[in-house]
């Protein structure tokens, strides 16, 4: 579609589309006067009957737990998707691989400092990452959070010019099974749910005295499949864009 | 000021939507839809904000205190991890439309052949 024809169309729907938006915003409860019950509920169940401190995690995990199941779906399949669009050029790409020289592996311009500082921010990334994966249920934080961070550490590798490095450590394949892997431990963890507690995805465990590592029933097990899927998928997503990149510097996209 | 978040949310989303309609380049209609997704946090963490509300976490303050609310701010995450994973997607589509037609000017694609 031409840019003209699109402009034509937004004249005619802008109007009526700004009216909606209009009627809608007028709508919406005063800016800081807001009177939602759901809310107000979940702070009183959560702390009390559920153990957990981070009211987020505990809707995300335990209230809304099917919600993100379906969440974790979408997911998946939005990172599978990328990774089927993107990949037909992969085996091409293996072939060349394996005779690449040195110079190859560097993407131009990481200097030596840069190098020194990224191999430090891996552990610095993933610790921090696996800290709040763990935490999720008690401070701010939780398995989606954690898992962009997780997955930041080994990116970093990619500031040092060693992308393939990081790709030879963390092969497409791996990263799927990551990814899949997290996945389906959620769901799993939901069956988990289903055999002992007779709902699926119904807390099963203890829930533990209040503040500890160990409590809030079956959160921490949650954020930790969901932070494993999140670093997967965007592990898997970041790999498979970059792949791109290196086809496109070699001429060949 | 108490509209103001909602003005800026409106201004967010009509300033996204028009740059979805003039872009003359998919990575850039990709972005603006972003910027119309960001109205949508503003929206949320808006209605759920209350005067004086702290984070909803009761980690180190009273179960009795006041909060903001949460659920608006478990849709904000879900929000956030569906645009980040959708836009991965899109951001791929580009590519493959770079490929095939040459071009990432939404004018220039032509039908799908096959």
């Amino acid at each position: 579609m031409s840019r003209r024809v699109r402009l034509l169309l937004l004249a005619c729907a802008g109007p009526g589309f700004l009216a909606v938006l209009v009627i809608g915003l007028r709508g919406l409860p005063d800016f800081g006067d807001f009177h939602g019950a759901y809310g107000l509920l979940v702070d009183r169940i959560e702390p009390s009957l559920r153990h957990a401190t981070d009211l987020v995690t505990a809707l995300n995990f335990d209230l809304r737990a099917f919600d993100t199941l379906g969440e974790e779906f979408i997911l998946f399949a939005s990172v599978a998707g990328v990774a089927l669009l993107l990949r037909h050029l992969r085996d091409v790409d293996e072939e060349l691989d394996r005779r690449r020289t040195r110079e190859d592996h560097s993407f131009a311009g990481a200097s030596d400092s840069l190098r020194v500082m990224s191999l430090i921010l891996i552990p610095l990334l993933v610790s921090l990452g696996v800290y709040l994966v763990l935490h999720g249920a008690l401070t701010p934080g939780g398995g989606f959070q954690a898992g962009v961070v997780c997955a930041a550490g080994p990116l970093s590798v990619l500031l040092a010019g060693r992308y393939l490095a990081l790709k030879r450590a963390a092969p497409e394949w791996a990263l799927e099974a990551v990814d899949s892997l997290g996945a389906a431990a959620y769901a799993l963890i939901g069956l988990g749910g289903l055999i002992f507690a007779g709902i699926y995805l119904k807390n099963f465990l203890p829930y533990g005295s209040s503040g500890h590592l160990l409590s809030a029933g079956m959160m921490p097990l949650n954020s930790i499949a969901v932070g494993i899927e999140v670093t997967g998928a965007f592990l898997l997503t970041w790999t498979e864009f970059l792949d791109q990149d290196l086809l496109a510097q070699r001429g060949r996209l | 000021m108490a509209f103001a978040p909602y003005a800026a949310a409106a201004w967010l989303f009509v300033i996204g939507l028009y740059g979805v309609v003039c872009s003359q380049n998919l990575l850039r209609t990709v972005l603006s839809l972003t910027v119309v997704q960001s109205a949508t946090y503003l929206v949320l963490l808006g209605v759920g904000y209350r005067h004086g509300g702290k984070a909803p976490i009761v980690a180190d303050i009273s179960t009795h205190s006041k909060l903001v609310d949460p659920v608006t701010q478990v849709l904000v995450l879900t929000d956030i991890v569906i645009e980040a994973t959708v836009t991965a997607l899109l951001l791929a589509l580009v590519v493959q439309a770079h490929k095939r037609f040459g071009s990432v000017d939404p004018a220039r694609l032509r039908t799908l052949r096959h």
